[in-house]
């Protein structure tokens, strides 16, 4: 596909628990395009945070990435070896995750932290890292920057911690940014604030964004393309506008009908019976038959590969066809 | 609905068309103490509303916004500094002892998180039944109570075999719901549900607000339903209060609020939350700055720092709350209140 930056290509994670090897990532595909943003769709414990982890090398140690690739710039990054992946974070491939206070160091100043990408991958000097810092820092729309460059993460408010990690993430305008979650922390008039700043610093930086995140309305707005995944498979990708507008898995239109509209105030609203599977107990066949309203012995039995539903589309179900 | 807690004031279905729930200028401060000096936090700055019978009154506002002062001024958890709350014609921050004990069982709270609010050593039944320890005359025998918690158990989609289970072993769709039986299991005539559905997943959310809907039906509760979700708050309330900086800026019938709001500060807020269908929308409005502190309260109108349409008149005075002339039950406190068409907004939405 034209312009695709990161490929990530059947990506599996397993972790280990004092009960056994559970898979919490299952061969997960997408790829993702400059100037463009992808969104990793789905609900509490579904691994899109996880796969986000694993393309970016910080799985926590009971963790693993258990196959496939991850492909950047024509580096497989699960291949390459850890100096070649540290030498990519930062200039390539940067992270913004959801809480801003324990992603930063409180007993470093912003200004320390914000000029420690400059130091270790342009080699600037103390002096020449912390203007690059101060002129980041107003960028990211940081009030009097030259000031506050020497005060700490507890001396600001949420919305401007977020700015803060989102500056130290594009600091070394790096071609895939991934966000995981970045405005679950904060209050809507602030989240349209970031996320209006995330869109200005990926058309200015023709950068591709990461988006992950458990909020529909969010992905409507924000995001180019979906990745629907449910406990640890992808089960629905497209065109946001396609796959909103006629949803082809079960789950997907499931979660749509999920959400509160006004038209039908005081209505009950469609509901999903049950809850995601315990990652122990995974059935064989499809992840999401005891849920869905179209099992059948199929289902049971076979796990549906994604299969192109229509050009671009995919959907990981054997009768999305009766999706409606 | 009827009672087993009677305060025997008043009749419990209450003159008609008499709000059961009457706040009047309610105003809270909380003291901070910074060196050396003390200064005064001000979370409420005269609340006034009515809540009736059966509806569920929705309340959004940001961080800080004193939506949690007020949920707990009403549960008689903080003591207001001005103002007075009429529940059913009585003054419940006048009543003693017994009298006291008795109201208490009316006002009821749903938590928003289900992992922290349920005590992990007590079954479900036991927490449920937790309630009836201190408001020791509901029950004469141990059958009683044992049949009552099944009873709400079922009331809420859980099994009766559920009681014997600690909260760790349900999900935060299924905890929550025992936390809703146990805010029932007093026989309230309001719940107030702060945040009750924004720790759960969405598709367990639904589930959540299709019962408390349910129950509303079935019981004729009222519930005051916090939420920052407008979605979800547009979804379930009759009326909406917007509050900001301690006050209520807006407040009304649900669709006049959503669909037409009067306050900037609405407007934005409304705007700026990413709905499903955002194609047909009007642009959204980004605010500039920060919400300001409420340690140093400002002249004039709360909202005037970041309103695009602040005039000196803002600085001036303090905007009341004025009712729409179209329409008598929608109130918003401002001088240059949102027109209809067109208008200059700041910031419009960035191109994808």
């Amino acid at each position: 596909m034209t312009g695709t930056v990161l490929e990530v290509d059947g990506l599996s994670v397993d972790i280990r628990t004092p009960h056994g090897t559970v898979r919490a990532v299952d061969k997960v595909s997408f790829s993702a395009r400059r100037g463009r943003t992808l969104a990793l769709l789905g609900e509490s414990g579904c691994g899109k945070s996880m796969t986000a982890q694993a393309i970016v090398s910080l799985l926590d140690p009971t963790a693993e990435v258990a196959g496939g690739r991850v492909v950047l710039d024509g580096t497989d990054l699960v291949a390459a070896d850890e100096q070649t992946r540290r030498a990519m974070a930062g200039p390539e491939l940067a992270i913004v995750f959801q809480d801003a206070l324990t992603a930063l160091n409180p007993v470093y100043t912003v200004g320390t932290q914000l000029a420690e990408p400059f130091r270790i991958h342009r080699g600037l000097s103390r002096k020449q890292a912390r203007r690059e810092a101060v002129d980041l820092m107003a960028r990211v729309g940081i009030p009097e920057p030259e000031t506050r460059v020497d005060t700490y993460p507890h001396q600001f408010s949420g919305g401007m911690r977020q700015r803060l990690l989102i500056a130290i993430a594009v600091a070394l305008s790096p071609s895939v940014l991934l966000a995981d979650e970045p405005t679950t922390a904060l209050d809507v008039t602030v989240q349209a604030q970031i996320m209006h700043l995330l869109r200005e610093l990926r058309t200015e930086r023709d950068m591709s964004v990461v988006l992950i995140t458990h909020d529909l309305a969010l992905v409507a707005e924000q995001a180019d393309e979906v990745v629907v995944m449910y406990a640890g498979n992808v089960v629905e990708s497209g065109p946001v506008r396609e796959v909103f507008d006629r949803p082809r898995h079960p789950y997907t239109k499931g979660l749509l009908d999920s959400v509160p509209v006004h038209a039908a105030r005081g209505d009950d609203l469609k509901s999903i019976g049950g809850a995601p599977p315990d990652l122990h107990s995974i059935p064989s066949g499809c992840v999401y038959q005891d849920r869905c309203p179209l099992a059948r012995d199929l289902c049971r039995t076979c796990r549906p590969e994604p299969a192109e539903v229509a050009p671009g589309r995919t959907a990981a179900c054997h009768f999305s066809a009766e999706v409606k | 609905m009827t009672h087993t807690a009677d305060t025997g004031t008043v009749d419990p279905a209450g003159p008609a068309g008499e709000p059961l729930l009457q706040v009047r200028d309610l105003t809270k401060t909380f003291p901070i103490r910074s060196g050396g000096r003390t200064r005064r936090l001000r979370a409420l700055g005269g609340i006034s509303f009515d809540l009736r019978r059966g509806e569920t009154l929705g309340l959004v506002g940001e961080s800080g916004c004193g939506k949690s002062t007020l949920a707990r001024t009403l549960l008689m958890l903080e003591r207001p500094d001005s103002g007075t709350v009429r529940f059913d014609g009585v003054d419940p921050f006048t009543l003693r002892g017994a009298r006291l004990l008795q109201w208490r069982r009316r006002v009821q709270m749903v938590f928003q998180d289900p992992f922290a609010s349920l005590n992990a050593r007590m079954t479900a039944g036991d927490i449920v039944s937790e309630p009836w320890r201190t408001h020791k005359d509901l029950f004469r025998s141990a059958k009683e109570r044992s049949a009552r918690v099944r009873q709400l158990l079922g009331l809420v989609g859980l099994r009766a075999g559920d009681e014997n289970r600690y909260p760790q072993e349900f999900s935060g769709g299924q905890r929550q719901r025992i936390g809703i039986a146990r805010a029932l299991a007093l026989d309230p005539d309001v719940i107030v549900c702060d945040e009750p559905v924004s720790a759960l997943d969405l598709s367990v959310q639904a589930q959540v607000l299709n019962l408390l809907n349910d129950l509303q039906r079935q019981l004729g509760v009222s519930y005051l339903f916090i939420s920052h979700d407008l979605s979800v708050v547009r979804h379930v309330a009759d009326r909406v209060m917007v509050m900001y900086l301690g006050g209520i800026v807006e407040q009304g019938g649900t669709e006049a609020v959503f669909g037409r709001a009067l306050h900037p500060y609405s407007a934005a807020l409304m705007s700026a939350a990413p709905s499903l269908d955002s194609d047909g929308r009007s642009e959204q409005i980004i605010l500039k700055g920060e919400l300001p502190s409420p340690l140093s309260p400002l002249s004039g109108c709360r909202f005037r720092t970041r309103c695009w349409k602040a005039t000196d008149e803002c600085a001036a005075a303090s905007p009341e709350l004025t009712p729409d002339p179209d329409d008598d039950g929608h109130t918003a406190a401002c001088f240059h209140p949102m027109g209809e068409g067109a208008e200059p907004v700041p910031a419009g939405r960035g191109a994808r």
